[in-house]
């Protein structure tokens, strides 16, 4: 909302020499956010003054007519002189008062006002429009003073045409309906800076008359708790609106639309009060307020046909419908050019319904912000006597004596608190008295005991001891005081937040981290350590992912969760695998020049749980029943942890030390692998098998298992993923579902031997079909515990071993815990580990 | 280089000669200064004190003397030969001191050449700084809390006091999820906020309650230089019996000081959320910021609202409880300079290498 202070200082006794700075100060201090503050006398420099147009001569010649004027400016010009002047604008004559900025002038936007010669002849200075003073979007000609100011040539113009204000811009939390005026800001304004302020809205008017305004019915008291109307009648349709109207509406964002359509507006920035105005001539027969009928239309004023529901409240009359109740008036009752008779009418509706029509419709008007934050039910028979008074002073015409107001208002419910709740909550020592006084200062009637309302609440503060309840009824304009809380809030807010101390509480012992956080980080470093480079990416997909991908029909991470209302209509579902988005960021880095890639990422993927319906409704008077709780959860998309790899180009560069390495298939299974031991799995319980599985290459493809269960897939991605996704031949990726890991166990620590190991190689010839993981596993089972620990150090193949065929060349290092071993029981040991080996697939010692 | 091998010559008793003695003493050093290393040192060995070396051939001359003569004789020999040994010894280590020096120098390298054969990697910088915040309440006593990013509307809003109909709930600007099988309403939403995880900590333990949650939340919001649709949260929540805003204040404190060094401080402006009353928005004083020092906005806190506490099953007339929280994405950024909101999320190694591993 954007207000000028010297509104503002209409209500609130504002000190003289409060500084934009201080203004600032006091609402941040409020809690009001400030987007600006605006010096409008510091947006023009030099001279800008008033001038008298003596002499105009028309210039022809031009692409269009230009006017050569001799402007009286007094003695700002330093020499009396007429000022000579070049104007494109026609909307004056001479003897008109109009704003010049003489030469030396800086006009908003930085444009500097000098001496040229333009159009033939030499222009000193400019004749000002409103657009170029920044005091509006009117370019249509330059400003002509109304005859009544009583300004004279030479004179500062800034006072005149309204530049000599400070213009405020807050931006206000939702709870605080009451700061949408001026009214309000006022009054917060007037506490913080502990000055006067006139309430605007404790302005007396006259109440209800025996004969309506209007023949009017309410139907539901529910939407609509009250409804006051009046008349005013023989308004001059040509009036228009006064000029500080129109800047003051203008400054709130508003636009100047008629003399009556104003003043609603004007009265709803200066009191909170949303109105509507009628033209009493195009409403047919009595009004009716009640729901709308499923079905019903209605054309709004701004041209739209917006077709009803049942919730949403409506005026009607005869013909039906007129307006949606609080959020929009409809166009066939609108006051219109010719109007003379103007209803007036001031309600106060059901904030959730609003609330509710004005998204339904998306409505959000300056009434339906105000009323689903929360209007004065107090208001509106002070409002209607301002907006008729408004109207009759400047539109001519006659108040209606009747009075309409019908007032289903219910009285507020007061708030016991506990005197002492402030202090307990805040830990700052507020005696009783003085949570009296900032309540009654925000408006609230403060009484001692619950059960003593009536009594002088002037006495209470002083005999309240420490835990004596206090009955507080909060003001009409303060909807939004209901509990206790709301109330310790308006004690700390004006007692001011920066008095409260700074304490540390004292935490219980804590546990530390659980195991599956320790992991997530472990896995995170390990990755960062091996040189892969963190990304953390938009889990947001297209589904044509999963064509990309190449996943089965029936793969399940084909179902995705999907967003209703997603930014971008391409991408609305959530990932079920990592790959997609990382792969992304592996493009995009491509495309800007980077070869050589290792990324990953550790975050969530979304899976569907089929056929869950919806959470069951669940209220907040008190905590929902575990089964309750189980059944919404079990609504909610599994959504487990994943890490995933992905590899381009080389993964060790060339260099001094010799030529580099691409990464291949075995670094993603190792990266694999190695997130495995960091997790804390032994190495056996963990096997690597050859899988089939999109979207990797079929060939090419490692299944990572714990036990019995599956935990992931690494390798080699399949060409044809490769080239749709636009991605480099031979990228590799790997992917593990983090929450599938087992808890690490309690590892055992090993005996360590310290006799001297026995290291025999062998190399064993098998059929390439053979998994070398396999081969090792039966060397192992074969050797015994002698042996201490098999690794394959080398895989050949030759046309010397045939085709089909390969030797895996092992190094078994054998130790035993208690004597040095024999040459004879390592080969037995060794003999042992072939034979198991040859036993169960074929295997020969090579050169045997 | 040859050996005298011809065979024992009485004629050569002369050898016992001191002269001749003397001479040999002089030859060996001569020729053991002459050896160029330790190689060329040990091949001269044989020549002077070896078998056939002249001290050698002259100790065996000693059983031809008179007897008299043996005595004077022995003694000279001896001599003789522990001059020439010493000759040896010294020549010896100076040749493998010098050696050994040649070797260090001949095994010099150029020390500064670069070794990077694997590319660095590196830590996101939200990642890390979720773990530095973490850890830091962790060693105060607190615990990590973690929720669905995926979360029910009723542990989003409802249960926050933000119900169904207020604007509060329209300005969350919210992603919710779709029905299934078309229907409109599933009752899930991408989390707005960090907040649920409360609600999910106090309907499942009871006080005293203090966690720390990192994690990230979505909001509607197109991504450009300031703003970004998944954005990173951690938040605060103490439930106690007798917590106040002072506890608030003494943790958002020592938060900023642990954050921002010794000089930060935090104030406070009054502000709204519907799950906490009394309610604020706090700044950081920030002494290394980039533009010189100043108060940077840095997030919202408050006092839990008691209906929160009664929703989620804790009674509000014995317990209290604070609660806070702030964007990393956005402590990142005025942390560490950063510009624009998409090189974090973008994924672009050159930006997040920057940051290497994290502290």
């Amino acid at each position: 909302m954007r207000v000028s202070v010297s509104w503002l200082s209409e209500y609130v006794d504002l000190p003289a020499d409060l500084a934009p700075g201080d203004l600032e100060q006091a609402l941040v201090d409020l809690g009001i956010e400030v987007d600006s503050i605006l010096d409008l006398g510091e947006t023009v420099s030099g001279s800008l003054v008033v001038g008298e147009v003596r002499e105009i001569e028309e210039l022809t010649g031009f692409k269009k007519p230009i006017r050569f004027c001799r402007v009286d400016v007094g003695a700002a010009n330093g020499t009396g002189e007429l000022q000579e002047i070049v104007c494109g604008a026609r909307n004056f004559s001479v003897g008109d008062r109009v704003v010049v900025i003489l030469p030396g002038g800086v006009l908003p936007g930085g444009f500097a006002i000098g001496a040229r010669k333009t159009y033939g002849r030499n222009s000193h200075g400019m004749i000002c429009s409103a657009k170029e003073l920044g005091l509006g979007d009117d370019h249509a000609g330059i400003i002509v003073l109304p005859e009544w100011l009583p300004a004279k040539p030479g004179d500062d113009a800034r006072p005149v045409v309204g530049l000599d204000d400070v213009v405020v811009e807050v931006e206000l939390t939702p709870d605080r309906g009451y700061q949408m005026s001026l009214r309000g800001l006022a009054r917060e304004l007037a506490h913080a800076l502990g000055v006067g302020f006139q309430d605007p809205g404790l302005t007396p008017a006259p109440g209800a008359t025996a004969r309506p305004a209007y023949p009017v019915e309410v139907r539901d008291t529910v939407g609509c708790d009250r409804f006051a109307a009046r008349m005013v009648r023989g308004v001059d349709p040509t009036a228009a609106t006064p000029d500080w109207m129109v800047r003051r509406l203008t400054t709130a964002g508003i636009r100047s639309i008629s003399l009556p359509v104003d003043i609603t507006n004007y009265v709803m920035l200066a009191l909170g009060q949303p109105m509507h105005a009628f033209d009493a001539d195009r409403i047919a027969g009595p009004l009716v307020v009640r729901r709308a009928e499923p079905g019903e239309k209605l054309t709004t004023l701004d041209g739209v046909t917006r077709t009803l529901v049942a919730e949403d409240m409506v005026i009607c009359d005869d013909t039906g419908p007129i307006s949606l109740a609080a959020v929009m008036g409809g166009q066939t009752s609108e006051v219109v050019d010719s109007t003379v008779n103007v209803l007036f009418e001031a309600a106060h509706w059901d904030p959730v319904m609003v609330g509710r029509t004005a998204r339904r419709h998306k409505l959000f008007s300056e009434a339906a912000k105000r009323w689903e934050r929360g209007v004065d039910p107090a208001l509106p028979l002070v409002a209607l006597k301002y907006a008729v008074d408004l109207l009759v002073e400047h539109g001519g015409g006659a108040a209606g004596e009747e009075i309409l107001d019908i007032d289903h208002v219910r009285p507020r419910t007061p708030v016991v608190l506990p005197a002492d709740l402030p202090t307990r909550r805040v830990g700052v020592e507020y005696p009783p008295a003085r949570v009296v006084a900032l309540l009654e200062q925000v408006g609230c009637t403060v009484a001692a005991g619950a059960d003593r309302l009536g009594e002088d609440p002037g006495t209470v503060g002083v005999a309240a001891g420490g835990t004596v309840a206090l009955t507080v009824t909060p003001p009409s304009w303060r909807p939004d005081l209901t509990d206790p809380a709301d109330l310790v809030e308006e004690v700390v807010r004006f007692d001011g937040y920066d008095r409260v101390p700074s304490l540390l509480p004292m935490a219980p012992a804590g546990r530390g981290l659980t195991w599956q956080q320790r992991r997530r980080r472990a896995v995170a470093r390990l990755l960062a350590d091996q040189g892969y480079v963190e990304v953390l990416a938009q889990p947001f997909v297209a589904p044509e992912l999963a064509d990309l991908l190449g996943l089965p029909a029936d793969d399940p991470r084909r179902r995705a969760v999907r967003v209703a209302n997603p930014l971008s209509e391409e991408e609305p579902l959530l990932r079920t695998t990592l790959l997609g988005p990382l792969l992304g960021a592996l493009r995009r880095n491509l495309s800007r020049g980077q070869r050589d890639l290792a990324l990953y990422e550790i975050g969530t993927v979304f899976h569907p749980r089929p056929g869950v319906g919806v959470p069951p409704p669940m209220g907040v008077e008190h905590r929902p029943s575990d089964a309750e709780l189980a059944a919404a959860d079990a609504v909610l998309p599994d959504q487990p942890r994943h890490v995933a790899v992905v590899l381009a180009g080389e993964i060790e560069h060339s260099g001094w030390w010799g030529p580099g390495r691409t990464a291949g298939w075995a670094d993603a299974v190792q990266a694999g692998r190695d997130v495995l031991i960091v997790a804390g799995i032994p190495a056996e319980r963990v096997t690597v098998r050859a899988a089939e599985y999109a979207p990797w290459h079929p060939g090419r493809c490692a299944q990572l298992r714990v036990d019995d269960a599956v935990v992931g897939y690494a390798g080699e991605l399949h060409p044809a993923v490769l080239a749709g996704l636009e991605l480099p031949r031979r990228t590799c990726a790997m992917e593990l579902d983090l929450d599938a890991v087992p808890a690490p166990p309690m590892a055992p620590a090993p005996a360590v031997s310290p006799f001297p190991p026995a290291l025999i190689d062998v190399a064993l010839v098998v059929d390439s079909s053979v998994p070398a993981e396999q081969v090792q596993a039966a060397l192992a089972e074969g050797a015994g515990e002698l042996l201490e620990s098999v690794r394959l150090f080398d895989v050949y193949a030759s046309d010397q071993l045939g085709a089909g065929r390969r030797s895996l060349a092992y190094k078994l290092t054998f130790r035993a815990p208690d004597r040095t071993l024999t040459v004879e029981e390592a080969v037995a040991a060794r003999d042992a580990a072939v034979t198991r080996a040859a036993d169960r697939f074929g295997a020969t010692l090579r050169g045997a | 280089m040859s050996y005298r091998n011809d065979p024992y010559d009485p004629k050569q008793v002369a050898l016992l000669d001191p002269a001749a003695l003397a001479d040999a003493v002089a030859d060996a050093e001569k020729a053991f200064a002459g050896a160029a290393d330790p190689d060329a040192l040990t091949a001269l060995r044989p020549a002077h004190l070896g078998d056939r070396s002249p001290v050698s051939l002259a100790r065996r001359e000693i059983g031809a003397l008179p007897p008299a003569a043996k005595s004077d004789a022995g003694k000279r020999v001896n001599e003789a030969r522990r001059a020439i040994d010493a000759a040896y010894a010294a020549r010896a280590e100076i040749l493998e001191r010098e050696q050994a020096e040649r070797v260090l120098v001949e095994e010099r390298v150029d020390v500064t050449l670069p070794f990077d054969r694997r590319p660095p990697g590196a830590r996101h910088p939200v990642s890390t700084l979720m773990e530095q915040i973490s850890d830091l309440f962790v060693g105060m006593g607190y615990e990590v809390a973690e929720g669905p990013e995926v979360e029910l509307e009723w542990t989003n809003f409802d249960a926050l006091n933000i119900p169904a109909d207020h604007p509060a709930r329209g300005l969350m600007d919210t992603f919710h999820v779709a029905g299934a099988d078309g229907a409109t309403e599933s009752g899930l939403v991408l989390r707005t906020h960090t907040s649920p995880v409360q609600a999910r900590t106090m309907l499942t333990r009871q006080p005293p309650i203090y966690v720390i949650v990192p994690g990230r939340v979505y909001r509607t919001d197109e991504l450009d230089a300031t703003h970004a649709p998944v954005f990173h949260q951690v938040e605060g929540l103490v439930v106690d019996k007798g917590i106040t805003m002072a506890h608030l204040r003494g943790t958002l404190d020592h938060f900023a000081r642990a954050m921002f060094g010794p000089g930060a401080k935090t104030r406070w402006r009054p502000h709204y959320f519907p799950f906490t009353e009394p309610s604020a928005e706090f700044d950081v004083w920030f002494p290394e910021h980039r533009r010189g020092a100043q108060w940077v906005e840095w997030g919202g806190c408050g006092m839990v609202n008691p209906r929160v506490l009664r929703a989620c099953g804790i009674d509000p007339e014995v317990y209290s409880g604070f609660a806070f929280g702030m964007g990393i994405d956005r402590t990142v950024m005025f942390r560490h300079g950063v510009g624009d909101m998409r090189d974090m999320v973008e994924g672009d190694v050159r930006f997040t290498r920057a940051f290497g591993h994290g502290s």
